[in-house]
Parts: structure tokens; sequence; C-alpha cells
């Protein structure tokens, strides 16, 4: 099989995955899409490994080792992913990225907002509650 | 023990029981007390023991370096001739009176034992300069009093008369020690050494470069000390003071201590006929300003203030007419009489509720409420008025015949034209002092009007040290005109026919023509109301005594004087008085001359540190903060944007890096 093939594909892979980071609002679609574009780097490495070993030039899989790495890092980084998504959103009822903006620039803190801002000041508050725990 | 040995613990003991009384004061209030009086006591005793052991022939001398100081050597060195031994007696004597009284003044105060402590330095620190031998050891002696009287006489810091008349006494005095220094040096290095012997030795050899030069940097500092004339305004004011203070910086410390470096020193200022003329004409003006100023003050402290003051007038008279002996007899006659002039005063405050004259002179019946201090306190006038058997009479009848001595052309030591200045200011003040002694002594004690409060007795320990200071007052003189030249540098201290005859005749009539002015206007003090008394008279003298001052200002319009127009000095000052009473406009002179333009100059740095130097600071700061406000905005808050930024910030380096290595 030519070399143009996977190459290809991990490519429109990487780009689909790109896409739905930037674009998708939802966190599980967004982690999803890290996921893909894993997989694109994933198969890139196993490809261009098979290719180097039959020139010869390489004879220890080094790509293949490495994909196993990811995987399993990969692994572990949708399980802590998930997690957390899971409590953004038992504590915010949503998981829309658009509205997780609590790091931006002049965002006010819960104390200067007042009585009138209630909600928002007892749900972060429980959110730092959890993040302290 | 030897005599050395004693001398030494003559300072230590004092400066022990204060550092044990600043560290135990809270945690033993019971060892206050005795560790106030016992060291001090103490001291007197060694004093004295240390005067009979010397004798008054043999000069005690000891001197040990503790290391190397680099050029000129500074030595921890005693040096006790008859002038050291005596002043240490009458300092030890006044100190032991000031703190049995203090103990039965301030007997409630909750300040006491620092009181006490520092009352202890003080004394300690007194001893230090009456013994040293060594300039610069004198020096310290010197400035640890300068401390202590800021820290005395604010002790009331409450109010804002105390802690302006601390400022002012630490200032004052500190303007004329910062010469003195310089002085010092200048003598040290033209002798090689700050040695009081060797100091002399090399003056008398003529090995001063500069004596005049050296003698006025010396005499900016005595006349700071001895709040002579220009540099005296802070003395009037430290009556802000305790009572036991003032009896105590007037009498035998402080005040004293300017006097006794001169008398040590003479041998320098006679070097330089410019320096005795000076010190004559300094002498002079403040004797007859103080005079005129006491007659005229209504505040019964701040008449025994200015009196201090003409009274170390005569003293610097006598000094400048080259008599260190008839100066030092004063030194001691004043000190016995002025200790008890203050500590009387501080009873008849207590007593009456007010330190307002005018208040007390509608006051009858005052003297049959505390008969030791109406006894002990005409004793003490009259020797300030130097009528003949009391002390004031011999000690200031050796200084007017000192200064007529020197008028007759024996000029060895002084210019004839100091014999005359000194001689007409000291008749002239001795007209003044009658005076003013007499009107105290008349709006103090022979009051009409209201009858004076009862409080009961005095206690003991204010009573007794009274009685303890009226024998020296009453005999000091008499008894020891005779002997004291032995002491002293041998120079007859006996009263001439003719000084004593103008002398007590210009005492007499003084006293006299106040006595008339006083009948005259004794009928107007009853028409004028006036008197404020303090609000808790049953509390303890130093809480009444504050109150007193503090309730002056308001009551009277001025801590100085009050518009009573019964009082004889008004009548006898004339159009006088009002300038009198506020000191002949000294301190507001000062005010314009170094006050404001100090305040001005403090204001103008103030403007250009917040103006100038600080706009330079925050436009440094400008530019990052614009740069940071326009960077924070990239902040949004969504991860996506910033993933965006990353990926577009990847895709341009990677073009770079392919146009870079396509060489294009």
């Amino acid at each position: 099989m030519h070399l143009a093939y996977p190459a290809v594909l991990s490519a429109l892979l990487f780009c689909t995955g790109l896409y739905g980071v930037l674009a998708r609002r939802n966190a599980i679609l967004v982690l999803m899409s890290v996921e893909l574009m894993l997989n694109a780097v994933n198969l890139n490495l196993v490809a261009f490994d098979v290719w180097l070993s039959r020139t010869a030039e390489d004879t220890l899989h080094s790509g293949q080792a490495l994909t196993l790495f990811t995987i399993a890092i990969a692994a572990a980084e949708i399980g802590i992913g998930l997690a957390i998504v899971l409590a953004v959103h038992r504590n915010r009822g949503t998981a829309d990225i658009d509205r997780l903006r609590d790091t931006a620039e002049g965002h006010e803190s819960p104390a200067a907002d007042g009585p009138d801002s209630d909600t928002p000041a007892t749900g972060t508050a429980a959110e730092k509650a959890e993040a302290s725990a | 023990m030897t005599t050395t040995t004693l001398a030494v613990l003559v300072p230590l003991l004092p400066f022990l029981g204060a550092a044990a009384g600043l560290l135990l004061g809270h945690t033993a209030p019971g060892f206050v007390r005795p560790l106030a009086v016992l060291p001090t006591l103490a001291a007197l005793v060694l004093a004295a023991i240390v005067a009979v052991r010397q004798g008054g022939d043999a000069t005690v001398t000891a001197a040990t370096e503790l290391t190397p100081t680099g050029s000129v050597p500074i030595e921890l060195a005693l040096y006790i001739d008859g002038f050291a031994a005596l002043v240490a007696v009458l300092v030890g004597l006044v100190a032991t009176c000031v703190q049995i009284y203090s103990t039965g003044y301030l007997r409630e105060d909750p300040r006491y034992p620092s009181y006490a402590a520092l009352v202890s330095l003080f004394t300690s620190a007194m001893f230090l300069v009456v013994y040293s031998g060594d300039l610069i050891v004198l020096l310290v002696g010197w400035e640890v009093m300068g401390i202590c009287s800021y820290f005395l006489v604010g002790h009331y810091w409450e109010t804002p008369e105390a802690r302006a008349a601390s400022l002012k006494a630490f200032l004052v005095t500190k303007l004329g020690d910062v010469p003195f220094l310089i002085g010092l040096f200048a003598l040290a290095t033209d002798a090689g050494s700050f040695r009081i012997t060797r100091v002399l030795a090399t003056v008398a050899h003529g090995g001063l470069d500069h004596p005049t030069l050296v003698a006025l940097l010396l005499l900016a500092g005595v006349a700071g000390k001895s709040a002579q004339f220009p540099l005296h305004t802070w003395l009037p004011d430290a009556m802000a003071g305790p009572t036991p203070v003032s009896a105590l910086i007037h009498a035998a410390t402080m005040v004293a201590a300017g006097v006794y470096f001169i008398a040590r020193l003479l041998p320098v200022f006679e070097a330089s006929s410019a320096a005795m003329v000076t010190l004559a004409v300094m002498a002079a003006v403040t004797m007859v300003g103080s005079g005129l100023a006491a007659l005229a003050q209504d505040d019964i402290k701040r008449v025994l203030a200015y009196s201090t003051i003409g009274q170390l007038g005569y003293m610097t008279g006598a000094l400048a007419v080259g008599d260190r002996g008839a100066a030092v007899f004063h030194l001691l006659s004043h000190g016995a009489f002025k200790a008890l002039l203050f500590l009387a005063a501080g009873v008849i405050i207590h007593a009456s509720g007010t330190n307002s004259l005018a208040a007390m002179s509608r006051m009858s019946h005052l003297r049959d409420r505390i008969p030791d201090a109406y006894w002990t306190m005409t004793v003490a006038l009259l020797a300030l008025a130097a009528i003949p058997p009391f002390s004031g009479f011999f000690s200031k009848e050796s200084v007017l015949g000192a200064a007529e001595h020197i008028t007759a052309g024996h000029t060895e030591h002084a210019p004839g034209a100091t014999g005359w200045i000194v001689l007409v200011a000291g008749l002239l003040t001795a007209l003044l002092t009658a005076a003013y002694a007499t009107r105290l002594w008349l709006l103090a004690f022979h009051g009409r009007g209201t009858e004076a409060p009862d409080h009961g007795r005095q206690p003991r320990t204010m009573t007794v040290v009274l009685w303890v200071l009226a024998v020296p007052s009453l005999a000091l003189g008499g008894l020891a005109y005779r002997s004291l030249p032995d002491w002293f540098d041998g120079n007859d201290l006996a009263p001439t026919l003719t000084t004593s005859v103008l002398g007590t005749g210009v005492a007499l009539a003084g006293g006299l023509v106040t006595y008339a002015a006083w009948r005259h206007l004794t009928g107007l003090a009853a028409r004028v109301p006036l008197g404020a008394v303090a609000a808790h008279p049953e509390g303890d003298a130093g809480l009444v005594e504050a109150e007193a001052i503090a309730t002056h200002a308001p009551a009277y319009g001025d801590t100085a004087s009050a518009p009573d127009p019964a009082d004889p000095g008004r009548l006898l000052l004339g159009p006088l008085h009002r300038h009198a009473a506020v000191g002949f406009h000294l301190d507001a002179v000062y005010r314009a001359l170094f006050v404001r333009p100090v305040q001005a100059g403090a204001s103008l740095v103030r403007f250009l540190d917040r103006e100038v130097v600080d706009t330079y600071v925050q436009g440094a700061g400008a530019l990052p903060r614009l740069l940071g406000a326009a960077v924070r905005r990239a902040q949004t808050g969504n991860l996506q944007t910033y993933v965006s930024a990353l990926l577009a910030g990847t895709v341009v380096l990677a073009v770079a890096a392919l146009l870079v290595a396509s060489g294009a």
C-alpha cells in the first residue's frame, strides 16, 4: 500500500478533529475531537513506521512503541476529561464551552456581585469548594 | 575603699537604679520606690565622703583607656577638685530630696516607675558630668541629660503644652550642642587630648590656635544647656513638666551643667577677651530680661523659671569676670534655695488647685493650710532676694564683689568693661529679683477673698524635704563663705562693704516698691473676680498640677499671663508688661526666623517629592500599564479562542520555517 493513502487519511482525520475542537460547543464533543486528532497521529506513526522498517533504515519499530504510549495516555486523558465534564455539568447544569468563561479578564468575582446575583454566586462557590476538595 | 572607687560608684549607683527601675517597674511595683530613693541617697552619702576625703586641696585624678580610638585618645577619666566634690554633694542632695518628694507628689501616677527611673538616670548623668575628667565622657553625660529632660518635661504627654515643651527643650538645647561638639573637637585637636588636665596645660602654655573661635563655639552649647540668652526660651516652657522635675532641672542638674562646664574650662575662655565680653553681655541681657519677664508672669512656676534664668545670669556674670569661685558658690546656694522654691510651689499648687498667681491672690488663708510651704518658701524667697543673713546674700555679694574688683582695674583675667557690665546689670537684677520675689510672696500667701479649699495635710514626704532644703538656704552662705575659698581657687568670697550696701539697698527698694504697689491695688482685686481651680482637688499633686497647667490657657487666654488689673507687676512694668509677659517676643522672632523657613522648606520638599519626583515614577509605570490593558483584552475565557490563536501561531511558524528552509 502506498504511503499516500494512510497519510491523506490521517490528515483528513486530524482536520476533522481540529474543526471539532475549534467549532463544537459541547465539551464532550470537543473531547471526542481531541481523540480523533490523537488517532490521526497514531495512524501516521504506524504508517511511517512500516514504511521506514520496509526500507530497513529502522528496525526498532519505535513508531509502533510510541503509538502504544499515545493510546495509554489518551485513555487516561479521556477518563480525567470526562470526569471534569461530568463535574462541571453537575455543578452548572451545562457543558457548553462558550458559557464557561470564568477566567476571562473583567470577570467579576462572586463577592462583588451583590445580593441580586445569588445563583451564580452560589454556583461559583460550590465550584470552588469542589476544586479545593 | 579608695576615694577613686567611691567616686566611680557615685554616678554608677543611680544608673544601676535607673536600669533596675526600668526593668522591674511593671513586674515588681513594690521595689520601685526603694529603687528610686536608695541609690540616689547612697550616691549622696558617697559624694559627701568623697568631698570630705578630697578636702579641697588634693585633686583626685584617675584615668583608664578602654580602647585605642584613633587620633585623639578617649579615656574614662576622673578629675575631682574642690568644685567637683562640692557640686556633686549638691546634686546628690537635691536629687535625693526630689526623689523623696516625688514618692508623695506622684503617688497615684501610673507612669511613676519610668518617671523615677528617668530621674535617677538624669542624676547619674549629672554626676558623670561633674566627675568626668575627659571631655567626651562629659559630653555623654551632657547628652543623656538632654534626652532625659525631653522625657521628663513631656511626662504629661497627653497635653499638647507638654509635648510642645519637651520637643522645644530638646531642639533648642541641641541647637547649642552642635557648635559645642565642634568646639570640643577643635579644642582637642589643639591640645592633642580630651583630658581636661591636658587641655588646661595646653592653654596655660598658650597652645590654642583659635581661642576665640573655640570659646564661642563652646559658649553656644553652654547657652543652650544653661538657658542663657538667646537660647533660654525652652526653660519657661519646660514648666509643663511635673514640679519635682522642674526642681531637679533648675536647681542642680541640667542648667547647672553649663555653668559648671565653663568653671572647669575657664582658662580656655580667659584666653580670649572677646569671649569674656560676649559672656558678660550674654549674662547682662539674660539677667535683666529675665527679671522683667519674671515680674509679668502669672504661672507661679514660670516666675521661678525666669528667676532661674536670671540667677544663672549671675553665675555666667561671675565667670565673665574670671571668678569661678563666686560662680560655683552661687551655683551651690542657688541650687539649694531654688530646689526649695520649686518643691514648695508644688505644694502650693496642690493645695490651691491652681498654678495662677491671680487666682491665688483671691484666696485667703492659703498660708494656714500649708504652713510648712509658707515658712520654707519665705526663707527661700529671702535667699533669692539676697537679704543679708540668708545664703543668697553671700553668694550674690561674692559675684558683685568680683565684678567690682575687676572694675577697679585688676584686669589679669578679664577686660575691665566686663566688670562694669556685670556690676550694673547685677545691681539692676537685684532690684528686679527682690520685686518679683515680693510679688510672688504677697500674691500667693496674702490673698483676700474666698477661703482656700482644705484638702487636709500634705503628704509628709513632701513637707519634710522642704525643711531639709531650708537649712542650706538659710545658713549655707553665712557658714561657708570663709571656708569655701580653700575648696576653690582661693579668691576671697567675703562680701565687700560697697556692694553689700548697694545690693541690699536696691533689693529692699525693690521689695518696698512692690509692697506699695500691692497695697495700692489691693482693693481692686476683690472687684475683678478671677480664678479657676483644678477639677479633681482630691487627686494626687501631680494630677492637680497637670490639670492646672492644661486649664491655664483656656481660663486666662494665655499660658504665661492673666488679665489681672490687680497685679502689682502690671503697675510696676507699665507698658512693658505686655512684652515682658511673652518673654519680649523672642518666641515670635524665632518663629519668624527659624520655624517658618523650616516649615516653608518642608512644604517645598513635599511639593517636589509629590509633584515632580512622583510624576516621573508614575510616568514610567504608565506605558506598561497601557500595554497590559491591551493584552488583557485577549483573555476572553473561551478555550476555543486560545486554541485558534495557538493554531494560527503554529501555521505562521511552519510557513516561516518552510520559507527559510526553501531559501526564499
